[in-house]
């Protein structure tokens, strides 16, 4: 099944909506994008963007009702996700698409051990014997770092540290030598020591194992050294999408320009005022109708609260929600040259 | 920023917070010393940051300088008294002056209670209207910190996280405070609401002129904000020095490693770094490591360090630190280590 263009993931119009009280959501609204193999996309956004709603669809976690996939389409591997029965996604959930989320301690289960956890997924999808089961494990907890894994394996969750945890959890994502590995703010419960630990550990097994990884997070130190690629999330849209690099050095979208200035930068002087971004993240129920941001950007104009912003192409690999894409873009071209 | 007007607002010396953990009919109850033995000058309007893992003691410190926890030993002192031993209810008069904002804004405020109701409990508590009525003194609050007057009859679940932190904020500032201790107030936000906040807190401490001890675990947020830096590791400060010089020229390998571990928001910059990565978790305080309590993952430890307890020294000028391998003479430990390699002809 090598029909995908080298693409191990292509996401596309996707839509994802859920009944509230409140009204439709719409969590994730025509979000698209690609992931070659072997290579690592950052989903960066602010709470209620949708980062984690479009990775959930993927992995088919929506719970309906009151969610629903309303539309679009999810190819993992040449096959298309949305259009498998529910059994048939479970031998891909686990074996060949993993996911490791923010707080190992409510992804694991406090009364199994680590041993049964990490046996349990060998032992369904590679078909392990008990003692198979066993070593895997073993030599699993070894290569995420933990010595005395021998020792460790008939512990429970609450026995270990954060850090520790995560890494069990890493340990179990990756035991089935999953093709994607979908990681939701794996290191936002840890502290910067831990955090630059797992983060490089993910970059070693990635490197060793040749995984595909999808990176969601808030921080965008942490997408900046971990990831090829990078979209930006908004009020459950893609804003912008760029490579890496060209997404730090020339956004072309106001909102990632915001978020860019908005972080303390160690060089600058202490007491200085932080640029911020004024208002609040919008109410995803209530979306008014022109571009979501409008409210919150400094250069919005009547056009930006009429009407839907267009998705501008930039170039082949750079796209971005904005009206006014192309001369943001070239603002931020004119700001890195003046450096 | 008073380098003119270095008059102390708070001094602690060898305060001391421990708990007991576990125990039972016969077994012995285990002792934590989350705060072990801290002496620390906070300045009249300062932002004094304090930084460390997790587990390192330091929501205890600030808690056990509000009385939020009792210390076990030491001195807190304020204003000529010792906090640490006043009677509860004098104490009591002092959270007048002294005040705390909290990590988790929803977690700190009462979900009954309206927004009018929980700014104005302390004025009403404290008897603080100045004539005026409780609720226009609310308002004035509310629009201090960036709350439409309009919600003061809305109820904390009706607001974001970020406006649930100025709630917090506004009920704090209620007693008119000189000094807030503020544990990790903007971990739990949103980026862009980070900085609105942080804004909020440098803008109010110009105009009331405030003191702030800045809790966080967040080093990029403690550069921006703190006029000095104070580490803390397993119960004791290993490190104090002015924000610039702390994050140019850390002197302790454990300050370097933190600071090595904050990712930075450019990929330019993350693809040449070298980080230094710590080896394994915090210890326990229950049983924490003798001697430098950091030996156990220091890349720099020698025997001496297993048994020595190093003492927070002046290593240059502002600048404290607690290693034995660091001196006046010889302030950088990476050029120690060369030099005692050449001396033994490695």
């Amino acid at each position: 099944m090598s029909n995908s263009n080298g693409n191990i993931l292509s996401i596309d119009g996707l839509k994802t909506y859920f009944r509230t009280e409140d009204g439709l959501v719409k969590a994730v609204d025509d979000v698209s994008f690609k992931l070659k193999k072997g290579e690592t996309l950052g989903i960066v956004g602010e709470s209620g963007s949708g980062k984690s709603v479009t990775n959930l669809s993927v992995m088919r976690l929506i719970p309906e009702p009151p969610g629903q996939i309303a539309g679009g389409k999810i190819i993992f591997d040449g096959i298309d996700v949305l259009g498998l029965p529910i059994n048939e996604v479970r031998k891909i959930r686990g074996r060949r698409i993993a996911m490791i989320f923010q707080d190992p301690m409510t992804s694991l289960n406090p009364f199994m051990t680590i041993s049964r956890q990490l046996t349990e997924v060998t032992q369904l999808h590679l078909g392990h014997t008990k003692q198979q089961a066993r070593e895997h494990a073993i030599k699993m907890l070894k290569m995420v770092g933990i010595s005395d894994a021998e020792e460790r394996l008939d512990g429970y969750p609450h026995e270990f540290s954060g850090g520790m945890r995560q890494r069990v959890m890493i340990a179990m994502a990756l035991s089935c030598d999953p093709e994607l590995l979908i990681a939701d703010e794996p290191t936002t419960a840890l502290d910067v020591t831990i955090q630059a630990q797992i983060l490089e550990l993910i970059k070693d097994l990635k490197s060793r194992m040749g995984t595909s990884v999808i990176l969601i997070t808030h921080d965008l130190g942490v997408v900046a050294g971990m990831t090829d690629n990078i979209i930006v999330m908004y009020a459950g849209k893609v804003f912008e999408q760029a490579p890496t690099r060209e997404l730090f050095a020339t956004p072309a979208n106001p909102y990632t320009k915001g978020l860019l200035k908005s972080v303390p930068d160690p060089a600058h002087e202490q007491g200085k005022e932080l640029y911020q971004i004024p208002g609040l993240p919008p109410d995803v129920a209530h979306l008014p109708p022109g571009c979501p941001f409008a409210e919150r950007c400094e250069r919005a104009e009547d056009i930006c609260r009429r009407e839907f912003p267009p998705y501008v192409q930039i170039n082949e690999n750079h796209h971005s929600l904005c009206h006014f894409a192309a001369d943001v873009y070239s603002e931020s071209q004119a700001e890195r040259d003046s450096k | 920023m008073p380098e003119n007007n270095e008059t102390n607002i708070i001094s602690l010396q060898d305060l001391k917070v421990y708990y007991r953990s576990g125990g039972g009919l016969f077994r012995a109850a285990k002792i934590v010393k989350a705060v072990d033995g801290v002496s620390l000058d906070i300045r009249k309007g300062e932002t004094l940051g304090l930084v460390g893992e997790s587990g390192c003691g330091k929501s205890t410190l600030g808690k056990a300088i509000l009385r939020l926890t009792e210390p076990t030993g030491g001195k807190v002192l304020y204003d000529g008294k010792d906090l640490a031993h006043i009677p509860k209810g004098a104490m009591r008069e002092q959270r007048k002056h002294l005040q705390m904002i909290f990590q988790d804004p929803y977690a700190s405020l009462n979900p009954r209670m309206t927004v009018g109701q929980i700014i104005g409990e302390p004025i009403r508590s404290f008897g603080l209207t100045n004539g005026s009525s409780v609720e226009s003194r609310v308002q004035d609050l509310m629009e201090t910190v960036g709350l439409s007057r309009r919600f003061i009859k809305r109820y904390p679940h009706e607001f974001s996280g970020g406006q649930r932190q100025r709630i917090g904020i506004a009920r704090a500032l209620a007693v008119e405070p000189e000094f807030i201790v503020a544990d990790e107030p903007i971990s739990a936000l949103d980026v862009s609401i980070q900085a609105q906040i942080m804004n909020l807190m440098e803008r109010l401490q110009a105009e009331k002129n405030l003191t702030y001890l800045f809790i966080s675990h967040d080093l990029r947020a403690v550069r921006h904000l703190s006029d000095r830096v104070a580490v803390m590791y397993l119960g004791k400060i290993v490190e104090l020095a002015d924000g610039k010089e702390i994050y140019s020229d850390p002197l302790m390998p454990y300050t370097k490693a933190l600071i090595s571990a904050v990712p930075v928001p450019d990929p330019e910059i993350e693809a040449k770094r070298e980080r230094i990565i710590l080896k394994g978790d915090v210890p326990s305080a229950i049983n924490p490591p003798s001697g430098c309590h950091f030996h156990t993952r220091c890349s720099y430890a020698i025997d001496g360090c297993k048994s020595i307890t190093p003492q927070l020294v002046e290593i240059k000028p502002r600048h404290f630190a607690a290693c034995i391998r660091i001196n006046l003479e010889h302030p950088n430990i990476e050029e120690n280590v060369k030099a005692e390699m050449g001396a033994i002809g490695v």
